[in-house]
């Protein structure tokens, strides 16, 4: 048994499982709100690509930068009509106006798509390296998902707007004395949140078929690895994904598939008894 | 003469009152029939398509008069219908409300064995009748239940004949893998094929269940490389079966033979292009199969219905699609609820719970008869599988009919992967 063969796919989709997780923490880690339109997001963004491609022909890598773009807007736009007026209030109502807008989603795109599996044919290949062979399609994802956490990471940390939104996640009074237009921070971040769901949901769709629904499963998955990482670290969502992906990839070496849910929940309970804050977390 | 002519306009006016009332009663009875639809959640594609074909039917009779009984009765059918949301709580909910709130006369099952399963029992407590399809499980048939019939081939033979076309196409074929989504119908297919391998002198290297859900295949793709079988059968459902052929695929799994359960014989699966080629896949029916008069003729057995063609014809000029096997187990399910009414002159329960015994027949979906002993009753055991294979380029793929030989359109693309 070549255990780098499990290895090695594992990291792959774990990288695109870190973006994804990425916009679920940035939008926790700075509003304190925790999306639960997260993953039809993630959906929105696998139909984008899927719509791009089957009827204007895009190519899918041009077309997630698109379906990226309109992850930005479509996020600001959210968060103006449906989470502003509750952005104060008790964490029952955020989570219930991202419910709500969840429910909208899922039902426009049932009723436009139906639950038809879609498929967006990409054949790159796939790549051999020694004994180990894997699509070139997960290849491009992983190197597109390290670019987007470069990119955030210098957003974040070398740009004015980034440092606004450090600033409002620490203290969002003490930011607005020092004149940070704190509601437009939120709305952009709520955007980059769902941008990168987008991301994540159109690199997806190039290498598995997918439904409206089908962003239900990269949701869970992002919440496990926001606690895994530490909440608000994008670095952290990143290495949680690539520690979720790699015990994806090698538990089933070992034994039945149906024993990864089991084990990935077992070292979420853990981390949250250990070390609450996850393994790049901000200590309290 | 003048108290004559009196009685004889009474008698006349008594006759016309009561002959209206008697013709009334006997002229017009529309039968409600209930079911649950899952118009969201994950079944919705196919329920709807099963929906298609029983609307279809039920228009098509509607609008042909009705099925006349020999007292003159005009019987006609409506629908009762809910969105079971996919959900089983939500299923066994619904039916009861259709047994009792709508008073429905007859039930025909939802999409799915698990859906099936949960609202039998309410059928069978309701003492309704119900025809299932879309529903391949054996094990709702062996649980007492005497009021429910199946139309599908049942999943302890679907898969079956998979491993018949792969011992003729190759004898010296031992080693097999049969991975399959964890659910009830997979689980059920899975388990009767392991045993019908063995049975054959297979040597099953790898059996084991993915979690409905499981859109990454690669680590499971690298075990079945670590076992290196010859064919990989099983599978789930439409999602993870077109999944999991893709990344068969995109890895290069070097193996001679793939079947799959559901995914292939849908449409839409042309969509995979290349990862479509060659691919098998088990199919209660599909419109290629011209199943008519003419071949029940050569059956020896009655034919009762549309032609296969016929249905076709009316199901794509109603809804610009061809129809899928779904399709046509909604409209068969609809068609042997006619043909029992029918042979039972009456819309009594235990009337047409015998006409449906009885049933030995042929439609264009195939044989049709019922087990009626005590220990599996409903259970279908006249139906068999077809199974299909995606053949041609990754642009212009199309669908063949390879096993049974007596419905074959093309010989099988075997091995796959050209013989590597």
């Amino acid at each position: 048994m070549d255990i780098l063969a499990f290895l090695v796919d594992g990291l792959l989709i774990g990288f695109v499982y870190g973006i994804a997780a990425m916009g679920l923490t940035l939008i926790w880690g700075v509003m304190n709100v925790i999306n639960l339109s997260h993953g039809a997001i993630i959906a929105l963004g696998m139909f984008g690509i899927y719509l791009l491609f089957s009827l204007f022909g895009v190519n899918p890598y041009i077309g997630v930068v698109l379906v990226a773009l309109a992850g930005l807007i479509t996020g600001m736009l959210i968060y103006a009509i449906a989470i502003h007026r509750v952005i104060d209030a008790p964490h029952l109502s955020t989570l219930l106006a991202t419910f709500a807008v969840n429910m909208i989603i899922i039902g426009l795109g049932t009723s436009a798509f139906s639950t038809s599996p879609r498929n967006v044919d990409v054949a790159l290949g796939s790549i051999e390296m020694g004994p180990v062979a894997f699509p070139a399609t997960r290849a491009v994802a992983a190197v597109a998902s390290v670019l987007v956490t470069g990119a955030l990471y210098y957003f974040l940390y070398r740009t004015t707007l980034g440092k606004y939104i450090r600033a409002v996640t620490d203290n969002r009074a003490a930011a607005e004395l020092m004149g940070i237009p704190s509601a437009r921070i939120l709305a952009l971040s709520f955007g980059l949140g769902t941008m990168l769901a987008a991301i994540a949901g159109g690199l997806i769709a190039t290498f598995f078929p997918f439904t409206i629904l089908s962003g239900a499963t990269y949701e869970l998955k992002s919440f496990v690895i926001c606690v895994l990482g530490g909440v608000g670290n994008p670095v952290g969502a990143l290495v949680g994904g690539l520690i979720l992906g790699s015990l994806e990839g090698v538990i089933p070496a070992f034994m039945p598939t149906s024993w990864v849910p089991v084990l990935e929940f077992i070292l979420f309970v853990v981390i949250l008894l250990v070390r609450p804050t996850g393994l790049l977390g901000r200590k309290k | 003469m003048k108290y004559f002519r009196r009685f004889l306009l009474i008698a006349l006016f008594g006759v016309l009152v009561f002959g209206t009332i008697f013709s009334a009663q006997a002229q017009d009875r529309t039968v409600v029939i209930g079911f649950t639809a899952s118009q969201s959640g994950r079944y919705n594609v196919e329920s709807t398509r099963q929906i298609n074909g029983l609307n279809l039917w039920l228009n098509q009779v509607n609008e042909a008069g009705g099925i006349i009984l020999s007292d003159g009765t005009v019987i006609t059918f409506n629908t009762v219908f809910y969105d079971d949301e996919s959900n089983t709580d939500r299923v066994q909910e619904l039916y009861t409300r259709l047994a009792t709130d709508d008073n429905a006369d007859f039930l025909i099952s939802p999409y799915s064995s698990g859906l099936t399963d949960a609202s039998a029992i309410i059928a069978e407590q309701y003492g309704k009748i119900m025809i299932t399809t879309g529903a391949a499980s054996d094990s709702t048939y062996q649980k007492g239940y005497s009021l429910v019939f199946q139309t599908y081939t049942p999943a302890s033979r679907y898969l079956t004949g998979a491993l018949d076309l792969l011992a003729s196409l190759d004898d010296t074929v031992e080693n097999i893998a049969i991975v399959h989504e964890n659910d009830k119908f997979s689980t059920d297919v899975s388990t009767a094929l392991n045993d019908y391998a063995i049975a054959m002198g297979f040597n099953v290297v790898l059996f084991e269940g993915y979690d409905s859900g499981t859109t990454d295949f690669a680590p499971f793709i690298n075990k079945i490389q670590d076992a290196a079988p010859d064919a990989v059968l099983g599978g789930g459902h439409f999602q993870d079966g077109s999944t999991f052929a893709r990344q068969m695929h995109e890895k290069d799994l070097d193996v001679k033979f793939v079947a799959l359960l559901v995914a292939p014989p849908e449409p839409n699966f042309a969509e995979l292009g290349e990862s479509a080629i060659g691919v098998i896949g088990p199919s209660q029916w599909e419109p290629l199969a011209q199943i008519d008069e003419a071949a029940a003729e050569a059956a020896g057995m009655e034919f009762y219905g549309p032609s296969g063609e016929e249905f076709v014809t009316a199901y794509m000029e109603a809804y610009e699609e061809e129809p899928s096997y779904h399709a046509a187990g909604g409209y068969v399910a609809g068609l042997l609820l006619q043909r029992a009414i029918e042979d039972a002159d009456s819309l009594d329960t235990q009337a047409v719970k015998e006409a449906l015994d009885a049933l030995d027949l042929l439609t264009f979906f195939g044989h049709i008869q019922f087990d009626i002993t005590p220990e599996q009753h409903g259970l279908q055991i006249g139906h068999s599988m077809m199974y299909i294979q995606w053949q041609g380029m990754a642009d212009a793929l199309e669908k063949d009919i390879v096993w049974p030989p007596e419905a074959v359109t093309a010989d099988a693309l075997y091995p796959l992967n050209g013989g590597e």
